[in-house]
């Protein structure tokens, strides 16, 4: 069958895996989107049976694991609207990756994996030899078997050595030229040595043969390094899907009158773009005509849109509420008010400093010592009148025992642990020594709009509003995107009042909204608007006139997020001393910093002056964690000693930030506070571990007592020692919070 | 003794051949979507096979 359908057989000659569709393969074009609700084996069918449905859609294959959809197309026609489009008809929110580029961390998996297959098969067939031997010792096993074994062992493990152990030789190679030491350079050394002790007593018929140690000590580190760029490749996929739904594309108005979509990086100045109610301004731009009403809490923390005119400037970012707008480009997406912030973040990242992970400070006092261990193990038998071959033999004995197996096994063991435990509950850690940094936080330094709050104004005094009236306001307000109307329509579907739209909804941007229902106007928006005397100075209020009842007011606030207060105390509790640095005006900061009780707050900051308050915090020797969300937060995230964003953060600011939470529970941050502790708590014990155990085997090293047999023993014990501490994370604590 | 000529090389060729399995797995990209793979198992389908695209 599919023989009929190869009609154009492709000639580029590419060696690629075998496809299951031949359709025109060399025309083909493959695009990949980031399908956020998609949790079951039914979506994966309802997401695949949606696109196939398409036209030009030759194939659909859904990954769970990664909540992407690989989409095969016959044409090259990049536009993704359809399929956006399709998805969403069947409820399924997707969304175009921002780097859609081939993912060099699943090439960088896939290296590793094979390599650890290798070693694995090596590993696995020297122990079935090396055990016939070790026991052929307590019985007559001939000595021309024996050596034949060895033969064989170092037929298997030499070219195994040199394939598995090039990620390890290659790192020791870089950190040796570049003056440093790290754990790969006595990892390195002790299987280097290994093999050519071995080679040599093999050649010579002797008894001292690692083989075994060398490749199995390999197969465990590469274990390690395994799940470590697993759990990496998998937070930076997860971080890009979340990136997906910002802004990536921009519809361009051409000369003819007909509109083109682009990608926001191609925008050039002078360009004329349509921005849609409800999407983000694109790059820097100035309002051509017409008036709207933006949304700029992502930039400046102000939670209240502005009111903009025609030939007002516009900044990248933020968000455009009432209708659709014509604006013209004034920069290019890198020459926006972001590329300023941009600077600013890269200036604050190199005042941080460098963080010197654990595993490599640990490296750091472990590498010489067990160096000069071996030297002085050397000299000493020397000394003591031994021929110089014994001598050397105990030596290399004692850097085969002190190979740090279990520290370059037990760190990564941790963070996959822990990073596994947070990514469950929707926290992706993206920073490979994120939780490290976020272990030493005791300050934590909180952005008010979007991260003490929700970011968006709800209705408050909702109960006091009847369910009829409630209904009305909302059969109006769900014409709008104005946040206000939004914030209606929520509070009447919370109530389960079903929302009717009303027809000829008319929007004056800036006042309100009109209608007319059974003849009589009904009108939704500002006191003027309703023809009312101006309010007392709240203008966070809509008013309902609709000609018969007495006005209504529907009053509006950025609630403070549900466990906001609850979140203060546990971090109080833990020791942590807590502060508000917001961009918002001081009366609406100190209201948000009295109702979760914090003392320390700071408002109408700036981006550089955020920066600053991180800085003095750095000088005076404590280490903060900032929490934030806008782009005014972006350069102080990129400054604090850690950085967590929620997830409806600006895409610059997740990108800053080492961790990203989703959900409206601020309580995420204890939450990752707690599970570095512990993770850094496990990662101490475990070099403890490691630590008595050379105590133990070192000395029988050096006395020359070490046997191949006792090595491979030793090894393996305190590799699964410190595998099982490390495991210890994921059980759930005894009124911890674990769900 | 002599049955060690035939078994070496056949416990060798075994491994070997676990090995070549798992890189297969690997380049065909068996270990892509291991949750995705756990629910397609389950999946009956709807007992027809899928329409013919045009080409």
């Amino acid at each position: 069958m599919p023989e009929v359908l190869t009609i154009d057989v492709p000639e580029t000659g590419s060696s690629g895996a075998p496809s299951a569709s031949k359709v025109d393969r060399a025309r083909r074009h493959i695009t990949t989107l980031a399908v956020e609700n998609m949790h079951c084996g039914g979506c994966i069918r309802s997401v695949e049976r949606a696109l196939m449905q398409l036209p030009d859609v030759v194939s659909a294959r859904a990954n769970l694991s990664q909540r992407r959809v690989t989409i095969e197309t016959r044409d090259e026609a990049p536009i993704k609207e359809p399929y956006i489009a399709a998805l969403a008809a069947s409820g399924f929110k997707a969304t175009e990756l921002v780097h859609e580029k081939p993912d060099a961390a699943k090439a960088d998996d896939a290296d590793l994996l094979r390599r650890l297959g290798v070693a694995g098969f090596a590993a696995t067939n020297i122990m079935l030899m090396s055990v016939a031997v070790w026991s052929g010792q307590a019985q007559d096993m001939p000595a021309s078997l024996v050596t034949l074994f060895h033969w064989l062992s170092a037929l298997i493990a030499i070219p195994a050595v040199a394939y598995a152990g090039r990620p390890f030789f290659a790192s020791a190679r870089g950190a040796l030229a570049a003056g440093r030491l790290n754990m790969d350079v006595p990892i390195s050394l002790g299987v280097l040595l290994a093999t050519g002790m071995s080679l040599y007593q093999t050649a010579r018929g002797l008894d001292h043969v690692y083989f075994d140690a060398a490749v199995t000590l390999l197969f465990f580190l590469l274990i390690g390094r395994a799940l470590d760029q697993r759990v990496r490749s998998r937070a930076t996929a997860a971080a890009q899907n979340l990136l997906g739904a910002r802004v990536a594309a921009a519809t361009v108005l051409n000369a003819d009158g007909t509109a083109d979509r682009i990608a926001t990086r191609a925008i050039e100045p002078g360009m004329r773009l349509l921005v849609a109610a409800g999407e983000r301004i694109p790059v820097d731009a100035r309002l051509v005509t017409g008036d709207t009403e933006i949304d700029e809490s992502l930039i400046t923390g102000e939670s209240r849109p502005r009111h903009v005119f025609a030939g007002d400037v516009l900044y990248a970012g933020t968000v455009n509420l009432a209708g659709a707008v014509e604006v013209e480009a004034s920069a290019r997406e890198d020459g926006s008010l972001i590329s300023e912030i941009v600077r600013m973040m890269a200036a604050a990242e190199q005042g941080r400093g460098r963080f010197v992970r654990l595993a490599d400070r640990a490296a750091g006092l472990y590498a010489p010592f067990v160096h000069v261990l071996g030297f002085s193990t050397f000299a000493i038998w020397m000394l003591r009148g031994n021929h110089w071959e014994p001598s050397l033999e105990a030596a290399i004995a004692v850097l085969i025992i002190t190979c740090p197996c279990a520290l370059a096994l037990a760190v990564p063991i941790t963070q996959v642990v822990a990073a596994g435990r947070l990514y469950r509950k929707g926290i992706i850690v993206k920073a490979p020594d994120g939780l490290e940094r976020l272990a030493a936080v005791d300050t934590v330094v909180l952005d008010k709009t979007g991260t003490l709050t929700l970011g968006e104004p709800r209705l408050i005094d909702a109960a006091s509003v009847p369910d009829h009236r409630l209904s009305l306001a909302a059969s109006l307000a769900v014409a709008s995107r104005h946040p206000y109307a939004r914030a209606v329509v929520k509070a009447a579907e919370e109530r389960g009042l079903r929302v009717v739209p009303a027809r000829e909804v008319t929007e004056t941007t800036g006042a309100g909204l009109t209608a007319t229902i059974d003849g009589a106007t009904v009108r939704l928006g500002s006191a003027r608007h309703c023809e009312l005397p101006p309010a007392d100075g709240a203008s966070a209020t809509l008013w309902l006139c609709d000609g018969r009842e007495p006005p209504l007011a529907f009053t509006f606030a950025d609630p403070i997020r549900s466990d906001a207060r609850e979140t203060i105390d546990a971090l109080s509790a833990r020791g942590l001393a807590v502060e508000i640095v917001s961009g918002d005006r001081p009366d609406a900061v100190e209201e948000a910093a009295r109702a979760v009780g914090v003392g320390a707050w700071r408002a109408s900051q700036r981006p550089d002056e955020k920066i600053a308050r991180i800085s003095t915090l750095k000088a005076q020797g404590r280490r903060a964690l900032m929490v934030g969300d806008g782009l005014n937060d972006a350069p102080a995230l990129a400054a604090g000693h850690a950085s967590m964003s929620p997830s409806s953060a600006a895409d610059i600011s997740q990108t800053a930030a080492d961790a990203v939470f989703q959900g409206e529970r601020l309580g995420a941050v204890v939450e990752v506070l707690d599970v570095a502790r512990a993770a850094q708590r496990r990662s101490i014990e475990n070099f403890a571990i490691a630590i008595g155990y050379n105590v133990v085997f070192v000395p029988l090293a050096m006395m020359g007592l070490v046997t191949p047999l006792i090595a491979a023993i030793a090894m393996s014990a305190s590799s699964i020692a410190v595998t099982a501490n490390a495991l210890r994370l994921a059980l759930p604590r005894s009124g911890g919070t674990m769900s | 003794m002599t049955a060690l000529a035939w078994l070496i090389p056949c416990a060798l060729a075994l491994g070997a051949l676990g090995l070549a399995a798992f890189m297969w797995c690997l380049r065909t990209g068996q270990y892509d979507d291991l949750d995705g793979a756990a629910w397609r198992a389950l999946d009956d389908g709807d007992g027809k096979p899928s329409p013919p695209k045009e080409t």
